[in-house]
């Protein structure tokens, strides 16, 4: 379903990253998904990171899209599209220990699944500057938070899956569930699969219909917008192309790593 | 007994359900899914000459009973979808969609999706939305019958040529393909339509003319079918709306010897064609037909 809504806000985050609030009467999920278009920009998939009446998309300004959509003001207009996919798997009455691994923008889309059952967090950013606006809300609905930086001005010096292994060594998890980088995503899953942690990742494609019909985010024989965008453990292992390679806008293979 | 045995011309499937072109087979492995979902065949996204981005986002909105896209072919290019035609034909029927601007391209094209293994090849005569292709080729008798000669011609698979409802004379162009010696005929592809947004005074897809799919148009199909059934005597695959047993069933009484499934696939996944499959067996059953050619047409005696 579409809708052309009203923004209640657009709100600098740090330097690159702003937040989109807007009020939208459906149900939505942590990990769900929607198309936003306004006139002016190409439609894009952006993750929400608030699911409640209020619903928000957090983003980075990387092109002429998000840099159209960040001049966006309270007031103006735009079209979204879904919620779309399977967002997050969970019951928020188990007693199940979960940490969520978020990078760079990805941690903005854990934010409700943080909000709705109680799990451990870790903040992973290349600068100080990606971690920080989160630290609040991480403090205020995650049990225990760490943060790291690749650049060493916050928290642990080093990426996520770094960090993740040194929290390990004192903690014991039932599940981890990220959102981040694809390059993250892909050695985090090589490393829980290691040791044995089932975990939930949400992947990322080049989507146009959104909705599982036109197969142009097509992950192996998966559409990542209609059967992910977040996907298990033993899917994933049956994914090859997940770390690996992806579809061009033609829907050529690139192949980025052998 | 009751079969699902289908024939379209020399070729048999299992069933007679199949992928419509446009739809989750723009690779192999998703073409491979819809067949192992029990499509008695799948048709392949329309492949040209050289790679197309399609057009920008947005390309796609949900409307009241259906769909308007404009994605304007989107494919990597002959060459290059060659891979993803290996990897399906291995797995099942796979009709070869093509789209060109003369007979010259068309028999290119075909020429390598016979090489790729496809059981047949589909011209898109009829895409709404791609400048100088599809319906812009499609429209006229003369030159549809001199592309389906050109591509018979040129290749021994079955020839079958995709029409659109977007014009008064398809009995003349559907004529013109029997004459031009084409195996079948599928119709219809998409109804031409623009979605606007009032807030914005302009229309939403980048293209702003998209081709209307889904629940919406199955009647339009089905009539297509009916004129043709009463035109033409080469097989007919009927498409557009389809998402139950009994709208496949609408189609093949109007005269359709097959069906194609595209926009169901939204709502009801790659599953849906096992689940129309398996309404048209108890139907069939129920009603005494032991073939699916017991009720080709039955409609119009």
């Amino acid at each position: 379903m579409s809708e052309i809504l009203m923004i209640k806000d657009c709100k600098k985050i740090n330097s690159n990253t702003r937040r989109i609030t807007f009020e939208w009467d459906v149900e939505a999920k942590p990990g769900q998904f929607v198309m936003v278009w306004a006139p002016g920009m190409e439609e894009i998939p952006l993750s929400l990171s608030g699911v409640k009446h209020e619903k928000s998309v957090t983003f980075k300004i990387i092109g002429p899209d998000t840099e159209k959509l960040a001049q966006l003001n309270s007031g103006d207009r735009i079209q979204i599209r879904g919620p779309y996919g399977r967002g997050y798997t969970y019951d928020q009455n188990d007693k199940k220990n979960i940490l969520l691994v978020g990078g760079g923008i990805g941690i903005a889309p854990l934010i409700p699944l943080m909000k709705a059952r109680s799990a451990d967090i870790v903040l992973a950013g290349r600068t100080a500057e990606e971690v920080e606006p989160y630290i609040p809300t991480a403090k205020n609905f995650a049990m225990k938070h760490w943060e790291s930086t690749d650049d060493g001005s916050l928290g642990f010096h080093g990426n996520a899956v770094d960090l993740v292994k040194e929290i390990m060594k004192d903690e014991r998890y039932d599940e981890v569930v990220a959102c981040g980088p694809e390059i993250m995503l892909y050695f985090l899953h090589q490393y829980l699969n290691k040791v044995h942690v089932e975990h939930q990742m949400s992947l990322e494609r080049h989507m146009k219909c959104g909705c599982g019909v036109c197969g142009a985010c097509m992950m192996d024989d998966k559409r990542v917008c209609k059967d992910g965008p977040v996907f298990n453990n033993y899917e994933i292992d049956l994914m090859p192309e997940f770390g690996t390679s992806k579809r061009g806008i033609d829907g050529s293979l690139i192949v980025f790593r052998k | 007994m009751t079969s699902l045995k289908t024939e379209v011309g020399d070729l048999v499937f299992d069933n007679p359900s199949i992928l419509a072109s446009g739809i989750m087979d723009e690779t192999g492995m998703s073409m491979v899914r819809v067949l192992e979902c029990g499509a008695g065949a799948v048709v392949s996204k329309s492949v040209g000459l050289a790679s197309n981005p399609g057009h920008a986002n947005p390309n796609f909105l949900e409307v009241t009973s259906g769909c308007i896209n404009a994605m304007g072919l989107p494919n990597p290019g002959i060459d290059a979808y060659g891979d993803e035609m290996k990897i399906a034909v291995d797995k099942g029927n796979v009709i070869g969609s093509i789209y060109g601007a003369s007979p010259k391209d068309f028999v290119i094209l075909a020429e390598k999706m016979q090489s790729y293994g496809a059981c047949a090849v589909e011209l898109n005569l009829s895409c709404p939305h791609a400048k100088g292709y599809g319906i812009e080729v499609g429209t006229d008798p003369k030159m549809v019958k001199s592309i389906v000669e050109a591509v018979k011609a040129a290749v021994d698979i079955p020839v079958w040529a995709k029409l659109t409802p977007n014009t008064h004379i398809l009995p003349e162009i559907g004529k013109a393909v029997e004459d031009g010696g084409g195996d079948a005929i599928v119709a219809i592809n998409t109804l031409k339509a623009i979605a606007i947004a009032p807030e914005f005074a302009r229309p939403i897809l980048s293209n702003k003319v998209g081709g209307l799919s889904g629940a919406a148009i199955k009647p339009i199909g089905v009539r297509a079918v009916w004129d043709l059934h009463n035109a033409v005597s080469i097989p007919i695959i009927g498409v557009g709306g389809i998402t139950n047993y009994r709208d496949a069933l609408e189609y093949i009484m109007a005269g359709a010897s097959a069906f194609q499934i595209g926009t169901a696939v939204m709502d009801h996944g790659p599953e849906v064609f096992n689940t129309v499959c398996k309404g048209i067996n108890k139907f069939m059953k129920r009603y005494g037909y032991r073939s699916i050619s017991d009720m080709v047409g039955v409609a119009h005696e």
